[in-house]
C-alpha cells in the first residue's frame, strides 16, 4: 500500500510526498487542519490541504524569517508574530537574550494545539515566558497600536485562506505605525516562479513599497514549497537590510544555525534578473 | 405565514424537472441552453445557461400568470403578510413605477419625499401626476435629509385631500424610517393609497427587534428590493398590495412597461429568495446586525468618524432606524464621504455602497465574513491616519427646497434648450439632476433652478460626486425651457 500527500503547485504541476500514516485531521472555525508522517520529510503540517511545513526543511523558512533582521538589529527587544502558529519562528526568538517580549497573533487556536502536540520539535518555544499568545485576526490585533514593537514578523498563509487580510495594504499600514522609529518588518512574500504566486508576491510588494520608506526582498531555497524557490520582504523605517548588517554583534552571540549565516545574508538579497525586474514593476504600479 | 408552505420554491422546482426532462429547444433563447455560445457558457456555467429558458407551458408566464409563477407569488405574498405578489424583473425601479401608475393618472396628486430614488419621479413623467414635496427634516451635523414628520405628511395631506397617494421611504437609503402607521392612517382617512418604497427594506420582513415592514404597518403596496438586503440576483425584485388594491389592474399597469421575457433566472433567484428569508431571514439578518454593531462601535472607537445608529431617533423625522445599515459621518476628518469612498476602491480594493458629500454607506449582510469587516475598519483606521486634514471647506449639504413649476411630464417633453449650469440659474429644468448613488434628485424636470442649486451641482462634480440624468453625459449642460 503507498499513500501519497500532493498538492497542486500551479494548474499543471504536482507535488507528491510518500507518507507513512496520517497522524492527525481535523477542522477548527478556520480550515482544516492535517498532520502526517513521512520518510522523507518527517512530519509535514498542511492547512486546507496546503503545505505549511516539514520537520526536514523548515529550518530554512524559520530561520530566514528570524536571523535576517535580527542580524540588522541585535538589539531588538518587542516583536510582534503574526500568524505562525506553527511556533517555529518563536523558536529562533526566544533564543536571543536581549528580546523581551514575544506577542504572538495567531486566528486559529487549533493550529496552536495541533503544533504543540505533534510537532514539539517546532512549537517548543511557545512555553518561553516571554511569549504572549493572542488569538485574534491579525490585522485585529495590530490596527489600534502605536510605535510598540521594534519588530514585526509576518508568517503568513497564502493570500487565498484565513491569512487573506495580511496582504493588505491597510495591514502594511496598521504594521507601520505599530512599528518604533528604527522598526522592522519582514514578511513571507510569496514565491516569483509561477504565476499565480508571483501575482500575489508582485501585489504584496507593491503594498508593502507604498506603506514603508524601505523595501527589499530576499530569498531562500525551501524545497517543499512551490517551485522550491521562495522570498521574504525586509521593509524598515530606513533600516537598511545590507548595510545595517551587524555582522560582529550577531556572530558574537554565538547562535549555532543550520542555514543562515552572516555571509549569506548579503547574499540572499541579490537577487535573480526576473525577479529585480518583476519588483521594479510591481514598485513602478505596472 | 405558513411555515409548512415556505418550505416549496414553485418556479424553482419547475425548473429543476425541465433541465431532468431534457426536452429538445426549438424556441428561444438563441443560445440553447449554452450549447450554441462557447464563451458565454464558459463564462457563466452550464447550469446557469441550462435554465436560461423561455416561458412555456410547465413554466408559466410572468404576464399572465396561471401555474407555477401564480403560486410563487402566492407563496411570496404570505410570506410578506401581503394580499398579491408580483415578481419583477425591471429591478425595483420597475415595482416603483408600477406602484406610481396604478395609483396615479395624468394631473393627479401624489404626496411624496424629495428623498425620493430616481424611479418614482421617472415615472411621474410617464404618468403625468403632479408631485407635492414634503420637505424631509434634515440632520445639519449628518448631512443627510431624514423621515417625513408626521405633521408635515397631515399638514400636506390637509392641503391637497384630493391627492391619490401617499409615498415613504421604508427605509432611506441611510436606514431612516418614518412614522408609517401614523402616515397610513391619516392617508386612508382621506381616501389615499400608502406605497412604499422598500428598495432597501426587505428585512423588515424578516429580522427580529427591527423598525416593521410597510404592510404590516398599513401600506397598500410596497416594491421591496429582495437583491439588495435580501439575497436574489441583481434586477428582480417584489412588488406587493394589499386589500384596497385591485391587483389584476395592477398587473395591467406592471405589463404596460415589462418585459414579455422575463429571465427564468431571475424569477428562480426571487422563488429562492423568498424561501431562503422565510425559513432563516431571522437568523440571517441577526448575523448582519452583529457584524454592522461590531463594525459601528469599532469605527467610532478610531475617534473622528461618526457611525450613526437608533440613537438618531427622535419619534419623527427619524421615527426608527435600520441598524443594518453601516453609515458613517466622515467629516471628521475632514474629507467629504465620496473621497473616502474613492480611497477605499482606489488604495484598499474595498468598494463599498456609496459616498456623498459627507458619509459613506457600506452595504453588510448575512454573506459577509467578519475578515472583511476587520479589513473595512482597518482601512478606515488608516485613511484617518494619512488623511485626516483641516475640514473646514467642506460643504454643508442643506436641503434645497424644490420650486415646482410644471409637472415633470409637461417640462419633459416641452421645447428646451441647453444652458451651463451658472447660466440656467433662473430658468425651468426639463430634465434631471441627480448624484449617484444614492440617486436622489438635485432637480426633476419643471423646477426652477436656483443659485444654491448650481453652487450644490458644481462643488459635487468638484468633489467627484458622479452626476446624471442630464442629457449631456458630462453635466457641462443641463436643458431648460426654452
Amino acid at each position: 500500500m503507498e499513500l501519497w500527500y500532493s498538492e497542486d503547485h500551479s494548474e499543471n504541476v504536482k507535488f507528491w510526498i510518500r507518507f507513512d500514516r496520517q497522524l492527525y485531521s481535523g477542522r477548527s472555525d478556520y480550515q482544516r487542519i492535517d498532520v502526517f508522517e513521512s520518510d522523507e520529510f518527517g512530519r509535514v503540517l498542511t492547512l486546507d490541504g496546503y503545505l505549511m511545513l516539514t520537520e526536514r526543511d523548515e529550518f530554512i523558512y524559520h530561520e530566514m524569517i528570524t536571523h535576517v533582521p535580527m542580524a540588522v538589529r541585535p538589539d531588538i527587544r518587542d516583536v510582534l508574530v503574526i500568524g505562525a502558529g506553527d511556533g517555529g519562528a518563536v523558536r529562533e526568538l526566544v533564543r536571543y537574550g536581549g528580546i523581551r517580549r514575544v506577542d504572538v497573533a495567531e486566528i486559529d487556536p487549533a493550529v496552536v494545539e495541533v503544533c504543540r502536540e505533534y510537532l514539539p520539535s517546532v512549537s517548543c518555544g511557545f512555553d518561553d515566558s516571554r511569549v504572549a499568545l493572542h488569538y485574534q485576526d491579525g490585522l485585529r490585533f495590530v490596527r489600534g497600536r502605536e510605535s510598540e514593537y521594534d519588530l514585526i514578523i509576518v508568517d503568513s498563509t497564502d493570500p487565498f485562506g484565513p491569512g487573506e487580510v495580511l496582504f493588505t495594504r491597510e495591514f502594511y499600514g496598521s504594521c507601520h505605525k505599530a512599528l518604533r522609529d528604527g522598526g522592522i518588518m519582514v514578511n513571507q512574500h510569496e514565491s516569483p516562479f509561477y504565476a499565480a504566486d508571483a501575482d500575489a508576491m508582485k501585489r504584496a510588494h507593491s503594498r508593502i513599497y507604498s506603506s514603508f520608506e524601505l523595501c527589499r526582498v530576499y530569498h531562500a531555497h525551501i524545497p517543499t514549497y512551490p517551485s522550491g524557490y521562495w522570498l521574504f520582504g525586509f521593509a524598515s523605517k530606513g533600516m537598511h537590510p545590507v548595510r545595517g548588517l551587524d555582522a560582529d554583534a550577531w556572530n558574537a552571540l554565538g547562535l549555532r544555525t543550520r542555514y543562515y549565516n552572516t555571509k549569506l545574508h548579503a547574499g540572499a538579497f541579490c537577487l535573480p534578473t526576473y525577479v529585480e525586474e518583476m519588483l521594479r514593476s510591481a514598485e513602478r504600479g505596472t | 405565514m405558513d411555515a409548512a408552505n415556505q418550505g416549496r420554491a414553485p418556479i424553482y422546482e419547475a425548473l429543476s424537472k425541465l433541465r431532468d426532462m431534457r426536452i429538445v429547444p426549438f424556441d428561444v433563447p438563441g443560445h440553447k441552453r449554452g450549447r450554441g455560445s462557447g464563451p458565454l457558457q464558459d463564462f457563466l456555467g452550464e447550469r446557469c445557461l441550462s435554465v436560461d429558458v423561455n416561458s412555456m407551458k410547465m413554466l408559466d408566464n410572468l404576464c399572465h400568470p396561471v401555474g407555477v409563477i401564480r403560486e410563487a407569488e402566492e407563496l411570496a405574498a404570505d410570506a410578506f403578510g401581503a394580499a398579491r405578489a408580483f415578481f419583477m424583473v425591471g429591478g425595483t425601479t420597475s415595482s416603483v413605477q408600477a406602484m406610481v401608475l396604478y395609483a396615479c393618472g395624468r394631473g393627479d396628486k401624489i404626496i411624496l419625499p424629495r428623498n425620493v430614488h430616481r424611479s418614482v419621479i421617472n415615472a411621474l413623467i410617464l404618468t403625468g401626476a403632479v408631485p407635492v414635496y414634503v420637505n424631509p427634516q434634515t440632520d445639519p451635523r449628518l448631512g443627510i435629509a431624514l423621515g417625513m414628520g408626521a405633521r408635515d405628511v397631515a399638514h400636506a395631506i390637509e392641503k391637497n385631500p384630493g391627492a391619490k397617494a401617499v409615498l415613504v421611504n421604508n427605509p432611506t437609503y441611510y436606514g431612516v424610517c418614518s412614522d408609517v402607521a401614523g402616515i397610513a392612517r391619516r392617508a386612508h382617512e382621506y381616501g389615499m393609497l400608502v406605497l412604499a418604497d422598500e428598495a432597501h427594506g426587505t428585512q423588515f420582513y424578516f429580522g427580529e427587534g427591527m423598525p416593521s415592514g410597510a404592510m404590516a404597518l398599513g401600506a397598500d403596496m410596497s416594491s421591496i428590493g429582495a437583491h439588495k438586503s435580501g439575497n436574489s440576483l441583481t434586477q428582480s425584485s417584489f412588488l406587493v398590495c394589499g386589500e384596497r388594491v385591485n391587483a389584476d389592474r395592477a398587473r395591467q399597469m406592471i405589463n404596460l412597461t415589462q418585459t414579455t421575457s422575463a429571465s427564468y433566472l431571475l424569477l428562480s433567484s426571487l422563488d429562492i429568495c423568498r424561501r431562503d428569508l422565510a425559513l432563516r431571514g431571522a437568523e440571517l439578518f441577526a448575523k448582519a446586525v452583529r457584524l454592522v454593531d461590531y463594525a459601528r462601535g469599532e469605527i467610532n472607537a478610531i475617534g473622528d468618524y461618526y457611525a450613526f445608529s437608533s440613537e438618531l431617533v427622535n419619534g419623527d423625522s427619524v421615527f426608527d432606524f435600520d441598524r443594518t445599515k453601516l453609515s458613517v459621518n466622515t467629516l471628521g476628518i475632514g474629507l467629504a464621504g465620496i473621497e473616502v469612498y474613492d480611497i477605499l476602491r482606489d488604495e484598499y480594493d474595498i468598494q463599498i455602497e456609496f459616498g456623498d458629500i459627507a458619509n459613506i454607506l457600506a452595504y453588510i449582510t448575512a454573506g459577509d465574513k467578519i475578515k472583511s469587516i476587520e479589513r473595512l475598519i482597518s482601512a478606515m483606521y488608516e485613511i484617518r491616519r494619512r488623511y485626516k486634514r483641516d475640514g473646514s471647506g467642506l460643504l454643508r449639504y442643506e436641503y434645497i427646497a424644490p420650486h415646482v413649476e410644471m409637472t415633470p411630464q409637461d417640462a419633459f417633453y416641452a421645447p428646451h434648450r441647453a444652458a451651463t449650469v451658472r447660466g440656467a440659474v433662473g430658468g425651468i429644468c426639463t430634465e434631471f439632476v441627480m448624484c449617484y448613488p444614492p440617486g436622489i434628485p438635485i432637480l426633476a424636470p419643471g423646477e426652477r433652478i436656483t443659485a444654491d442649486i448650481a453652487d450644490y451641482i458644481l462643488y459635487a462634480k468638484e468633489k467627484g460626486c458622479s452626476l446624471t440624468g442630464t442629457e449631456d453625459m458630462a453635466t457641462e449642460n443641463i436643458n431648460i425651457l426654452a
